[in-house]
């Protein structure tokens, strides 16, 4: 599958984002959220830039943005549209903790707040997962892991981000950071499962099956329909070389996964928890990208065995 | 609303058979010339006449070979929308600008409320919906929705411009949901199969498979040229000596 880049950038930022507003959210509801109202204010506003740039991105590879709010209406139906609902939806109490903080309210509504938009947060990302598990088009997609990778994903990238936060006025707190390093193990192993279980698939289905015809043997396509790639090729017939991707999952290893670790038990156990913090970030951000670049990558489509590819 | 319309009886659809398909690119041609004038804005292309032409079109003629030697085989295969009873390219619609239509089964795509997210495509084995770069929207086969129930067209000119235009008869249109039309028999007598059946949409569309190759097992065995006795006029003793000189 292509890879579009704002559909990259967006899964990326809007899960960093939702990931920070869920532990925000916790961290509310537990009255354990570090500084005082304007940490509180700085780091959900943070959170709702990130989910806000996320989903302008989104938009970007749409053919008719101006029609978007026509998305919202296939909720019972439509993986794509039940995202659109719960990040809007998302925004109301995450929103009005904002400005709880910024006012400085304390009222009993607050920690109803920090649940809803904890559940908001975890809703719309697995909606997110969603949209590609469910195609049964494309196998590596099509996996029941890859809601959850995508939840421990959002959620490691937003704890290091909160981590990041807090440690800038100095209070990283060591059950944060633990949590931190929880979420990225969550994350890591949940998608080296992932990598050997498409690794071991060769796919179920064939050029003869797409063709319907089993019983005249082998298939060689001998004329194709047009004489430069259309619109079917280009979008569901990228593909990466095997060497090159063994190349980016380690880098997707390195960065999102033993990086933040090490960096993670610096902060923990090392002064300048700040700056470890910071690269701990940028490792994280390399990290998801190439990840989520790769997710697209190396995803097969069955449209192509009618274009040469012998399963999928 | 993309949800899927309760089954109904009735299914338009294509038959394609494999055998008399000579991968003339007729179809192809007149569904796009008939559906760029049609029923959503033109099908764009992009620089046709120059060296990397692109553009949308509803239908896709392959052509692959099979087996070896005496037994070779070359199929033109016409690839497009196939219809589907439960096809996700209508339900993963965020807008519901694709739908599958309750009354006759086939699924169109509302070019006035379609956002081009292009999530319909990557639901589709088939690959039979296409982008247009220009429009913003998805495009596919609309059965041409426009000709075949087109009161101003003369009546044998209300079927599909591909059905239409086929020079073989390789293409025909009508009710797959009713056993007794014309296109059911004839999938019935030819065992008619679905395209990638493992996949569970449920295509209307059927592809008629070719049919088994007359090919003589053995050369017929050369018999000598059978040589007149001669009768001994003098005309054939003339014409005798004359080959017996010469050669």
């Amino acid at each position: 599958m292509h890879p579009a880049y704002s559909v990259i950038f967006f899964t990326t930022a809007s899960g960093a984002g939702y990931g920070l507003l869920f532990w925000l959210s916790l961290a509310q509801l537990f009255g354990q959220m570090p500084g005082g109202r304007w940490f509180g204010f700085f780091a959900i506003a943070l959170a709702l830039l990130l989910i806000t740039a996320g989903l302008l991105s989104s938009t970007l590879h749409l053919g008719r943005p101006e029609r978007a709010i026509g998305a919202f209406s296939q909720w019972r139906s439509s993986w794509l549209s039940r995202e659109g609902v719960a990040a809007v939806v998302t925004y109301v109490p995450a929103g009005l903790l904002a400005l709880f903080y910024l006012f400085g309210i304390s009222s009993g509504l607050a920690p109803v707040l920090g649940a809803l938009a904890a559940i908001g947060a975890v809703a719309t990302v697995y909606c997110t997962g969603m949209i590609y598990g469910s195609l049964r088009t494309i196998r590596q997609w099509n996996h029941p892991l890859v809601p959850y990778i995508y939840l421990a994903f959002a959620g490691s990238t937003g704890a290091i981000l909160f981590g990041f936060l807090a440690s800038l006025i100095g209070a990283a707190s060591i059950g944060l950071l633990i949590a931190t390093l929880f979420l990225i193990g969550l994350g890591t192993s949940l998608k080296i499962a992932y990598w050997k279980a498409v690794d071991a698939d060769p796919g179920q289905y064939t050029r003869e099956m797409a063709l319907g015809l089993p019983q005249l043997g082998k298939a060689r396509p001998l004329d194709p329909p047009h004489s430069t790639p259309n619109f079917v090729m280009r979008e569901m017939g990228y593909s990466v070389a095997r060497n090159h991707a063994a190349k980016l999952r380690k880098i997707v290893m390195a960065c999102l996964m033993i990086a933040p670790v090490l960096l993670v038990i610096l902060a923990l156990l090392a002064p300048l928890d700040g700056l470890w913090m910071l690269l701990a970030v940028v490792a994280a951000g390399i990290g998801i990208v190439t990840e989520r670049w790769l997710f697209f990558a190396e995803a097969e489509h069955v449209s192509q065995l009618f274009y040469g590819a012998e399963r999928a | 609303m993309t949800s899927l319309p309760e089954p109904t009886s009735k299914k338009l659809g294509l038959v394609i058979d494999l055998d008399i398909c000579v991968g003339c690119q007729s179809c192809a041609t007149s569904c796009k010339e008939w559906n760029t004038g049609g029923y959503s804005a033109p099908l764009s292309d992009h620089d046709p006449y120059g060296a990397d032409p692109s553009g949308a079109w509803l239908n896709r003629i392959h052509s692959y070979e099979f087996g070896e030697g005496p037994e070779a085989k070359t199929v033109h295969f016409p690839r497009s929308c196939l219809h589907c009873e439960e096809p996700d390219c209508v339900t993963v619609c965020p807008t519901g600008a694709s739908y599958k239509r309750a009354e006759d089964g086939i699924v169109l795509v509302n070019p006035d409320t379609c956002i081009g997210c292009k999530l319909c495509s990557w639901a589709c084995p088939y690959g039979a919906r296409e982008y247009d770069y220009d429009d913003g929207v998805m495009k596919k086969c609309t059965l041409c929705v426009d000709r075949i129930y087109n009161e101003n067209l003369p009546e044998e000119d209300r079927v599909p411009a591909c059905v239409r235009s086929c020079p073989t008869g390789a293409r025909a249109f009508g009710d797959l949901g009713d056993p007794d039309s014309d296109v059911s028999r004839s999938v019935a007598e030819r065992e008619g199969f679905n395209l990638l059946e493992e996949f569970g949409y449920k295509p209307v569309n059927k592809y008629l498979p070719p049919r088994k190759a007359q090919v003589p097992t053995q050369a017929p065995e050369k018999q000598p040229e059978q040589v007149a006795a001669p009768n001994g006029t003098a005309i054939e003793k003339l014409f005798s000596w004359v080959d017996k000189t010469l050669s």
